[in-house]
């Protein structure tokens, strides 16, 4: 098992090069550092001086690999691939480029995130699963019809709208909670309720509609005939031994996101006023910093690689014929 | 299903169970809003609360609170007026010949020598970069250990004070100079600081990037135009003459700086956690600031050192004891704490505003036609809904202007040519700004015939002092000349109908756009038909705002739209936009047109370090008429700043030179009370569906499923 | 003169494909069974006409011709850089005029008051619009001129439906002994969404001529010409971005399932890294990275027409690399799996090349999972548009679009009284189209995919 998860480790940090890689071609090769400079010293009196010492300052202008005017070790260091790049592999993001330590600000607003992203996933799985149940139940029939055809609509409208109408409601014409904002500790639970509601609402169909299919899939299967016809009630079938056993995909589901869940949402916490990751993302592109974005890239891969592995180990804990090689 | 009807009931219980006193809606804490706390928001977080490089008003909302240069703008005087701040009066001028002695004679002036003298018994906010313990200031030099329990600022055990003395603006001046700070007016500086330049090479010099060996340096190098008279007094030469300075020496560029605070933000372990002077300003001012999470809010308190003012009153004599005397009743300022937001949504802004949780908002376009009507004598008024809700109107004219530029050095638009110059008046007829302030501004500008604004010494506005190039007088009203007009300049330009005569070709004329904000495409939709009024192709190149900053630089751009915000109010900030020793591509200057006109410069130059009078203005029309015979720019317009303040805030006045106002403000905490309670009534009766909604479901599904298993008729 | 934009050509080509494929599933028995069961189902017939509205809608959309002015001095027609497509013409009541800023649907007012000097005295007003709305053509109340209309496009839809159903079913309407509404009540679901639709468009068309249907924008751009107008990017979006991708994806799945060792690495590799980063972040970077080409070569974009399309193709082929890693994965499991069947190593053993193997037995036998993919993502990349559009890293500005449009709309929601009508056209649209491509995608995977659970749906 410690071997098997050391493995997938090992196995990670190929394509985490990658993905530095690829981030460092989009961000340095492609595009240079002049003109981030430029925007980050604001639009007034700005003198080519200035632009030159701020890339100094901040290392941009160093060569991208290999820097022949320095001797040694230093010839490889003091290039942006390993301060840039090579950095990130120890979790230094450094500074971003409006000056602000990067890991500092991640620390603090990966909370945040959590608070709305790990309540909306509880409240929502509950749901979702008591639906897909629900529809199951009635399978064949108008009910299971009817609510089939209402989450394909609800699927249908861009989580966009139900923001928007979600705040003018609830906040606006009812006045029940704050429009936006965020407060650290016990308070920050009325301004959780609305964007914890609208992400729930906005995952209901097609969060059901996959439960549903999972738990039809099954319901075919030999040894649910086999309970039912030793006469148990339809409802504890359903129960006892569809749900039970669906659990698994439905387990390794929801481990493979749980890091992800730190990210945080973009939409949501942006309109909402949240300080997460999710805003924090949207604000670095939106004001094209640069520094922000690779680290989020590189903290995103990672986490998701993290998932992975996690789900690899949640098979083995919930259903032991599942062996790792 | 049983627990997600629990989970509801139990969420809309404790809903029920906090709604004692406050609305549901509240934004805020109880401990905050029961004090005398000024609420506001702010939309961008400010990216410098560093003196020396901000330069944006929404950075200047929170450090002219906190740092105080040596003047400030008078807060009930119109036309503007410096008065002294932490100056003791306003400052001695000498004019000194070459030898650098006192001189009469006009042509014999080189330098021109600031005395200036502040006020005794300043303290500084209390700092943990002030606390000494046995002479030795302890939190200069951090350990591991030590930083293990800061987090904040807040962290620190002890703080301390000290007076304000000449030496500190000394540093400040000196900083400006190191290149390491990112002075946006470094530049400008070096011009006019008699020393600055040659000081700066010097530090440029320190190959180390040691913060104590530069601190150390700065410290015990003077610069040559900057002295040291006595604890409270310095003095600042000039290369020239320049009246202008002083408005420089109001700017937050020129607050004191205590070299502790410089040295102690200066430790790298420090900046890792976010702990730096950019973030966490060190002032004498009335407020400081004690929170800043740029993410969320920001946090104004009372500075408990500061030594009081009383509110201006419009009859104050300057260098009259009385003003500064502390009078208790009227000692500002009035407030504790101001809270400030961060809200970036248009929406929820403007929607917290009118349930009462924002103090005061700026209108954007949008909300305009709600907020405002026109009576019938033309004056704007609030609307009724805003009315009797008691929220209260200022407006005024900004010392800033809108336009579209064209790019001078283009082979179509730009250059002296008399072809160019045609058909860039005919495009400046053919673009309505009227229209546009109506349709983007909701009639919050006014039209722009030249760049001076209007409260701006040289603002043309009588019917023989207007843009006679692109306007008429016509029965006692000044109209833009017809579209007509412009064909006919089209014409005689070589473009009829839009085609080139001389290759046949269609005209096409690009139009550099930044951004990409809710209002670009409406915007490039009107302007693209304001060309095809005169059947000129525009094509619109939107790109970010790096892009176009390069283009800018590069020249390779031709027609642009750019603003600028006055420096001071002073013509000279608003024409040296049009000076060719400012061209953006040559000299990397705010010319962004690239304009030239030897004409033009000469009278520039003349005009620049005149003070205002007859002559000056002579000189200011003789400019505009070249310049608007030229048509560099289609003269956009000036924007109106509209303010909204609710019933409880008082002492409203805008002062757009100013930017430590927030002092005199004042509030009334208990209409404020009241008013949000009545406006933000929870209304429950949705909840109260949904409930019965919910518990209706779960019943029938109860039954449903009761029935449908007694059936058993599977398969 | 016809010009091409680059998505255009593209789109020519999904639709020529489309023929194609239509084409070779009429002689495949075993696919046309699957789509049998697809136009057999209710939802699926209906799906399939809406759908193909849109995608006529979008195609009209797609046949762009050049505007041409007239040179007095030479007396000849010059040909601008200006560009207009079909759909253009047949809409240009619609755009042809502008109003000056907001007006509500159906209203003969502007939607905020001005200030209009009336004998040099100033007075606050809703001033009149100048194109639309105050030229009611039957009756002069507005309701009653309404109605009329649409009792006018009742008709014309009602023949023209009558027309088409003659044209399509003549065979078996003069069938001997046979009833003139047989062919009706087989194909009641289609003929009744046929007239539906027709109804709905001419009734659209006819109002747009007098009124402004869903209102204007800012600039008074009538809003429903700017929704019609954005279907063709969505449409593109959602066909596109899969369909540019495809190639890349069926062959680096099959080659990697199918030849396996050091080539499946490689590609197994390739996919894990790209899936391994959040697609928003991926796109955000790629749209940020695209910016800053397309600033460097202003000079390769000549007209405003081009950049933008050339904006909205690249958004295509990197939102098409995010979707590309999943569709591969799949096919790779696949191909492994059909490595392994008997008659793959049948004709294995009878020396067959790996090429015609791979182009006669494992093509044809992944293609099911292709096409629920094409038609799983199109919704999703409808929806994914409007978010980017919202996040400013979307298409451009100036490109016709949902995502824009609500946008916009994030001003107009703080006005008051509301502008409600861009937002809520921008929805309608876009709720109907994903809606009805969600059905769609339903019916599809059920009809291709063996696992599908038929008996419940």
């Amino acid at each position: 098992m410690i071997k098997y998860i050391f493995k997938r480790f090992l196995y990670a940090i190929p394509i985490l090069i990658g993905v530095n890689l690829l981030t460092f071609t989009l961000f340095f090769v492609v595009n240079s550092p002049d003109e981030v400079a430029r925007l980050h010293l604001g639009n007034k009196r700005v003198t080519p001086e200035q632009i030159q010492s701020w890339n100094e300052e901040r290392g941009y202008n160093n060569p991208l690999f290999y820097n022949q005017s320095e001797k040694g070790i230093k010839s490889f260091t003091k290039t942006i691939f390993y301060q840039k790049s090579f950095k990130l592999f120890i979790f230094e993001f450094g500074i971003s480029d409006s000056g602000r330590d990067i890991k500092y600000d991640i620390k603090q607003r990966m909370w945040p995130s959590l608070a709305i992203a790990l309540p909306s996933l509880l409240v929502g799985l509950l749901l979702n699963i008591t639906f897909a149940l629900f529809f199951v139940f009635f399978r064949s029939t108008y009910i299971d019809y009817v609510g089939v055809i209402f989450c394909v609509g609800l699927m249908s409208i861009s989580s966009l709208f139900y923001i928007i109408g979600g705040q003018y409601l609830i906040s606006k014409l009812l006045h029940l909670v704050p429009i936006s904002g965020y407060a650290h500790g016990f308070e920050a639970i009325k301004f959780l309720v609305l964007p914890v509601i609208i992400s729930v609402i906005y995952g209901i169909g097609s969060g059901t509609r996959w439960y549903r299919s999972l738990f039809l899939e099954e319901i075919e299967k030999d040894y649910v005939k086999t309970a039912r016809s030793k006469g148990l009630s339809e409802f504890s079938v359903l129960f006892n031994h569809v749900f039970k056993n669906a659990l698994i995909p439905i387990l390794t589901g929801v481990v493979v996101i749980l890091p992800l869940l730190f990210l945080g949402s973009l939409i949501v916490e942006s309109f909402f006023g949240i300080p997460g990751l999710g805003s924090y993302t949207i604000d670095a592109i939106q004001s094209q910093d640069f520094a922000i974005v690779r680290a989020m890239v590189f903290l995103g891969t990672i986490l998701y690689i993290f998932g992975l592995i996690l789900t690899d180990i949640s098979y083995t804990l919930v259903d032991p014929r599942v062996r790792l090689k | 299903m049983l627990n997600f009807f629990r989970n509801t009931l139990l969420i809309s219980t404790v809903i029920l169970a906090s709604c004692s006193d406050k609305p549901l809606n509240s934004p805020y804490s109880d401990s905050e809003e029961s004090k005398n706390t000024f609420y506001s928001s702010f939309q961008e977080r400010p990216k410098h609360l560093d003196p020396v490089k901000s330069y944006s008003s929404n950075e200047y909302a929170f450090i002219a609170q906190i740092y105080e240069p040596l003047f400030q703008y008078h807060y009930l005087k119109k036309p503007y007026e410096l008065i002294p701040l932490t100056a003791s009066e306003m400052p001695e001028v000498h004019y000194l010949d070459k030898n650098f002695k006192k001189t009469t004679n006009k042509g014999n002036i080189r330098y021109s020598k600031y005395i200036l003298k502040i006020k005794k018994n300043i303290l500084y906010q209390n700092h943990p970069a002030f606390y000494k313990e046995k002479d030795d200031y302890i939190y200069h030099n951090l350990s591991k250990e030590e930083l293990k329990k800061i987090n904040t600022l807040k962290d620190f055990e002890n703080d301390s004070t000290r007076e304000l003395i000449a030496d500190d603006y000394i540093y400040q001046i000196k900083r400006l100079s190191d290149s390491k700070n990112h002075s946006p007016i470094s530049g400008v500086m070096k011009e006019y600081i008699y020393g600055f330049a040659e000081y700066k090479n010097k530090l440029n010099k320190i190959e180390s990037s040691s913060k104590i060996e530069r601190i150390d340096f700065i410290k015990s190098n003077d610069m040559l135009g900057v002295k040291k008279i006595d604890r409270y007094t310095f003095s600042i030469v000039l290369n020239k003459q320049y009246p202008q300075f002083i408005y420089w020496l109001a700017m937050p560029f020129f607050s004191p700086m205590p070299w502790e605070a410089d040295l102690f933000y200066g430790q790298k372990s420090l900046q890792k956690k976010n702990i730096t002077l950019n973030w966490f300003p060190v002032g004498t001012g009335p407020f400081r600031l004690i929170e800043n999470n740029p993410n969320l809010r920001m946090v104004l308190e009372r500075n408990k050192n500061f030594r009081g003012e009383v509110y201006p009153s419009i009859d104050d004599k300057l260098n009259e004891r009385k003003f500064y005397s502390v009078n208790k009743i009227n000692e500002v300022p009035f407030i504790d704490k101001a809270i400030y937001s961060l809200e970036k949504e248009q929406i929820p802004r403007w929607n917290k505003f009118l349930q009462g949780y924002y103090d005061n908002s700026g209108i954007a376009s949008d909300n305009y036609d709600q907020a405002v009507s026109l009576n019938s004598s033309g004056d704007i008024t609030l609307t009724k809904d805003l009315k009797d809700k008691g929220i209260s109107l200022e407006t005024a004219t900004t010392a800033s202007t809108y336009y579209i530029g064209f790019n001078m050095l283009d082979s179509i638009v730009g250059g002296d040519g008399k072809k160019a110059m045609l058909l860039r008046r005919a495009i400046s007829i053919a673009v309505d700004y009227e229209e546009y302030i109506s349709i983007f501004a909701n009639g919050r500008g006014v039209v722009a015939h030249s760049p001076i604004p209007p409260g701006i010494f040289g603002y043309q506005d009588s019917e023989d002092y207007y843009n006679a190039a692109i306007f008429n007088y016509a029965n006692k009203n000044i109209i833009k000349k017809s579209v007509e007009e412009a064909k006919k300049l089209l014409v005689m330009a070589g473009y009829s109908n839009g085609i080139n005569q001389e290759t046949g070709k269609p005209l096409v004329l690009y139009f550099e756009a930044t951004g990409a904000g809710a209002d670009t495409y409406a915007f490039l939709n009107w302007l693209r038909k304001q060309f095809k009024k005169i059947n000129i192709q525009l094509v619109t190149r939107v790109t970010d705002y790096n892009r176009f900053q390069e283009k800018m630089i590069n020249g390779t751009g031709q027609i642009f739209q750019w603003g600028w915000n006055a420096d001071y109010p002073d013509p000279e900030n608003f024409l040296f936009l049009l000076y060719s020793k400012n061209g953006k591509v040559k000299f990397g200057g705010e010319n962004a047109a690239n304009y030239s006109n030897k004409e033009f410069d000469k009278l520039f130059v003349n005009m620049k370090n005149m003070k205002n009078s007859k002559k000056r203005e002579d000189i200011i029309k003789k400019m505009l008429e070249i310049v608007q015979h030229d048509s560099p720019w289609i003269w956009g317009y000036h924007p109106k700043s509209f303010s909204l303040s609710h019933r409880w805030v008082e002492n409203i006045e805008s002062n757009l030179m100013a930017n430590n106002t927030l002092k005199y403000k004042k509030i009334n905490n208990s209409i404020r009370k009241k008013d949000i309670k009545v406006w933000n009534k929870a209304n429950f009766s949705l909840l109260y569906i949904v409930l019965f909604l919910i518990t209706a479901f779960i019943a029938s599904i109860f039954v449903m499923i009761r029935k449908k298993d007694k059936e058993k008729i599977y398969d | 003169m016809f010009t091409f934009l680059l998505t255009d050509i593209f789109f020519y080509i999904i639709i020529i494909s489309l023929i194609m494929y239509v084409a070779y599933v009429r002689k495949t028995p075993d696919i046309l069974a699957n789509w049998l069961y697809v136009f057999r189902s209710r939802t699926g017939i209906l799906s399939i006409v809406v759908l193909s509205f849109f995608i006529i809608t979008a195609f009209l959309d797609s046949i762009h011709i050049k505007n041409k002015i007239y040179n007095n001095n030479t007396k000849q027609y010059v040909y601008t850089s200006e560009i207009k497509s079909f759909l253009d013409i047949i809409l240009s009541p619609m755009h042809e005029n502008y109003e000056k800023s907001y007006s509500a649907p159906f209203s003969s007012h502007l939607y905020s008051k001005e200030t209009v000097n009336f004998n040099n005295i100033d007075k606050r007003e809703y001033p009149r619009l100048l194109y639309k709305g105050n030229h009611n053509k039957y009756s002069n109340n507005k309701i009653e001129n309404i109605a009329v209309i649409s009792l006018f496009s009742i008709i014309k839809s009602f023949f023209i439906c009558f027309l088409i159903y003659m044209i399509i079913f003549y065979r078996t309407i003069f069938k001997k002994n046979n009833n003139f509404l047989n062919a009706f009540n087989n194909n009641n679901v289609l003929c009744t969404s046929f007239f539906i639709i027709f109804f709905i468009i001419i009734l659209l068309y006819d109002l747009s001529t007098q009124y402004y249907v869903l209102g204007t924008d800012k600039v008074g751009v009538d809003v429903l010409y700017k929704s019609i107008k954005s279907i063709r990017t969505g449409i593109l979006i959602g066909t596109l971005t899969t369909i540019v991708m495809l190639p890349f994806a069926i062959f680096l799945g099959i080659f990697a399932g199918y030849i396996g060792g050091f080539v499946d690495d490689i590609i197994q590799y390739i996919y894990t890294t790209l899936n391994s980063i959040p697609s928003v972040l991926l796109i955000a970077s790629a749209i940020l990275m695209l910016q800053v080409y397309m600033a460097n070569n202003p000079h390769e974009f000549e007209n405003i027409y081009e950049r933008a399309d050339l904006r909205l193709f690249f958004l295509c082929m990197i939102l098409g690399l995010t979707s590309w890693t999943g569709l591969c994965r799949l096919l790779r499991g696949e191909s492994m799996k059909l490595k392994e069947v008997e008659y793959v190593q049948a004709s294995q053993t009878f020396g067959l090349n790996k090429f015609s193997i791979i182009v006669r037995h494992i093509i044809p036998n992944i293609m099911h999972i292709v096409i629920i993919t094409v038609v799983l993502d199109f919704s999703a990349l409808v929806l994914a548009e409007a978010v980017l559009s919202y996040v400013n890293i979307g298409v451009d500005p100036t490109t016709y679009s949902w995502g824009n449009m609500i946008n916009a709309a994030r001003l107009e929601m703080s006005r008051e009284p509301i502008v409600w009508w861009s937002i809520f056209s921008a929805f309608l649209f876009m709720f109907i189209l994903v809606l009805f491509a969600n059905l769609f995608s339903d019916v599809v995977r059920d009809a291709f995919d063996p696992r599908a659970n038929k008996k419940y749906e």
